[in-house]
């Protein structure tokens, strides 16, 4: 399918067309949840939702609204496509990813609908890239069924106080143990390495917690492996929410602000590895 | 056979430094031709370079306070060695802040360029690091193999983009495909272009000008009257491109390519004191 190096006007029959001034606000965003190649991608008027699972065990979500694009239309109720996210954010990416002062990429993305490829235009100093990425048929999702009435504990802390816990996480450790309680050690994060046991503990009146709503002591552990990729959705946000429900679950929900100081989310959900009980402690 | 040189001057050094740092990325193992008044390296096309070829060029004058060389014979004024350009490039690595490089080939046991590097020192007495680097003295009657290759008549010579942009896009193809298409015309168009079953990518540069060529008989070669917007077009393997891109540390006063449509694209990149030209063939 031949195509030009000149974005199509609207008015083509496209079901889903969006613009941005700045490409690094979409690739930063899913390079914040890139763990795996492929990745399911869900717009609606509302944005765009690019979903990740590894394992039936962990997911990511990464939420980029409508207001974040300078265009952004959906021609039918909900567009959904499996793409492969490594390509897609080399594409983003094409002009380099460092961030020089008052230059930018401008992308436009357009898409055809079902069977068809991801249509990327991409410019920068005058030069234009076009992309063409194949797309599939989409996954059947995971739904953890998480929802607000669901949570038992959940206390959002300011992310700069769990960067370096989170880049330092002993990795020979095969699970990260994450403890939450209205007493002590309120919130409690621990490895079991080669080395030994690391606990770190964070006070609820410590500066860095902004929200401590921890009805009942749960202790909780999660394969490392799966949880460390969330590291680059930390790295990113201002904030984050951590909030376990009654099965152990676990959201971790990152506050990520744009370079032009928009809001946008990332989430990650993940499966308890084993439940150890007060009682077992 | 004799080769004594000196560099006392940093700026002089670092600049060498450079050059060879560039040549080590291009190549594993080179050959080093002396002559009086120059120094070259080359990379003839051999089958295991994948046919790449290089020539790089460089007046002794500009680099060297002191040189001096006897060849193997009076009527053949001239040495050619094979080296490993990488431990000339580690050996210079010393040097940074160097009060003076010293190269001399040496013939102890096996042939050697000895780098001595004089270093500043806070005692009266200089901190000396000799560097031994293994070379193969190259018999004259091999030296037909590294004649200076001739510019191929090509259908489109057309000038680089912003290498920084270029090295960023083909960095990024080179994670989707093995190989790449570059196409240009001599409207001052050149497109890049890659294409798996997975995703198609093409970068489009516009105006960047086609360098003038005469032809010895002083009239402007034929590649003027072809169609101007007509593209000649070649496809390499994309590796070999980005180890050229990635190697040039400093920009280049002049980067321009020259296409053979589907056989060879030959990359001319020229700096004040040293002139490099690259081949690289067209895939089957």
């Amino acid at each position: 399918m031949p195509f030009s190096a000149q974005p199509p006007a609207s008015g083509e029959p496209y079901v889903l067309t969006a613009s941005l001034d700045n490409a690094r606000h979409l690739s930063s965003l899913l390079r914040a949840v890139h763990f795996q190649d492929h990745a399911t991608c869900f717009a609606t008027a509302n944005g765009l939702r690019v979903t990740v699972e590894d394992a039936k065990c962990i997911q990511a979500n990464a939420f980029i609204q409508a207001e974040i694009f300078q265009e952004f239309a959906v021609q039918e109720e909900s567009v959904t496509f499996r793409i492969n996210l490594s390509v897609l954010l080399d594409c983003l990416t094409i002009f380099g990813t460092s961030s020089l002062p008052g230059t930018s990429t401008a992308l436009r993305m357009c898409y055809r609908g079902y069977g068809y490829p991801l249509m990327l235009f991409l410019e920068e100093g005058g030069v234009v890239t076009v992309c063409k990425i194949n797309t599939q048929e989409p996954d059947q999702l995971l739904d953890f069924d998480f929802c607000s009435t669901k949570v038992v504990n959940k206390i959002i802390l300011q992310s700069e106080g769990l960067r370096e816990a989170f880049a330092e996480l002993d990795m020979t450790s095969e699970v990260l143990q994450i403890t939450m309680s209205p007493d002590k050690p309120y919130f409690r994060l621990s490895t079991f390495g080669n080395a030994g046991s690391a606990h770190l503990d964070y006070p609820r009146d410590s500066d860095l917690m902004e929200t401590f709503h921890c009805n009942q002591t749960q202790t909780n552990r999660y394969k490392i492996s799966l949880l460390k990729p969330s590291t680059k959705a930390l790295a990113l946000s201002c904030k984050v929410s951590i909030r376990t429900d009654a099965q152990g679950f676990l959201s971790l929900q990152y506050m990520i602000r744009n370079e032009d100081g928009q809001i946008c989310f990332v989430e990650y959900y993940c499966c308890p590895d084993e439940d150890i009980t007060e009682a077992e402690m | 056979m004799r080769f004594r040189a000196k560099i006392v001057d940093l700026a002089c050094l670092n600049h060498f430094s450079r050059v060879i740092n560039t040549i080590a990325k291009l190549a594993k193992t080179c050959t080093l031709r002396l002559t009086v008044s120059k120094l070259y390296f080359i990379l003839s096309d051999k089958v295991a370079n994948g046919g790449v070829s290089m020539w790089c060029e460089l007046c002794q004058g500009n680099f060297f306070d002191e040189f001096q060389m006897e060849g193997v014979a009076v009527e053949h004024n001239e040495i050619y060695l094979e080296l490993v350009p990488e431990n000339l490039s580690r050996a210079l690595k010393t040097a940074q802040s160097a009060k003076a490089v010293k190269i001399k080939l040496t013939n102890k046991h096996c042939p050697c360029l000895r780098v001595a590097v004089e270093l500043p020192s806070l005692s009266s007495s200089s901190r000396i690091v000799t560097h031994d680097i293994p070379v193969g003295v190259i018999p004259r009657r091999l030296w037909n193999d590294f004649r200076e290759p001739s510019v191929p008549d090509f259908d489109v010579s057309i000038y680089l983009p912003v290498l920084k942009t270029m090295k960023s896009v083909v960095e990024r193809m080179k994670n989707l495909s093995n190989s790449i298409v570059i196409e240009a015309n001599s409207n001052g168009e050149m497109n890049l272009k890659i294409e798996t079953d997975l995703v198609s990518v093409t970068t489009h540069f516009k105006d960047l000008g086609n360098p003038p060529w005469t032809s010895e008989d002083g009239c402007q070669s034929s590649a003027q009257d072809r169609d101007l917007e007509s593209m000649a077009e070649a496809r390499i393997d994309i590796r070999k491109l980005q180890q050229l891109l990635a190697g040039q540390q400093v920009n280049p006063t002049k980067a321009l390519c020259n296409i053979v449509s589907k056989r060879i694209v030959h990359f001319i990149l020229l700096h004040e004191d040293v002139s490099l030209q690259y081949f690289i063939p067209a895939l089957a």
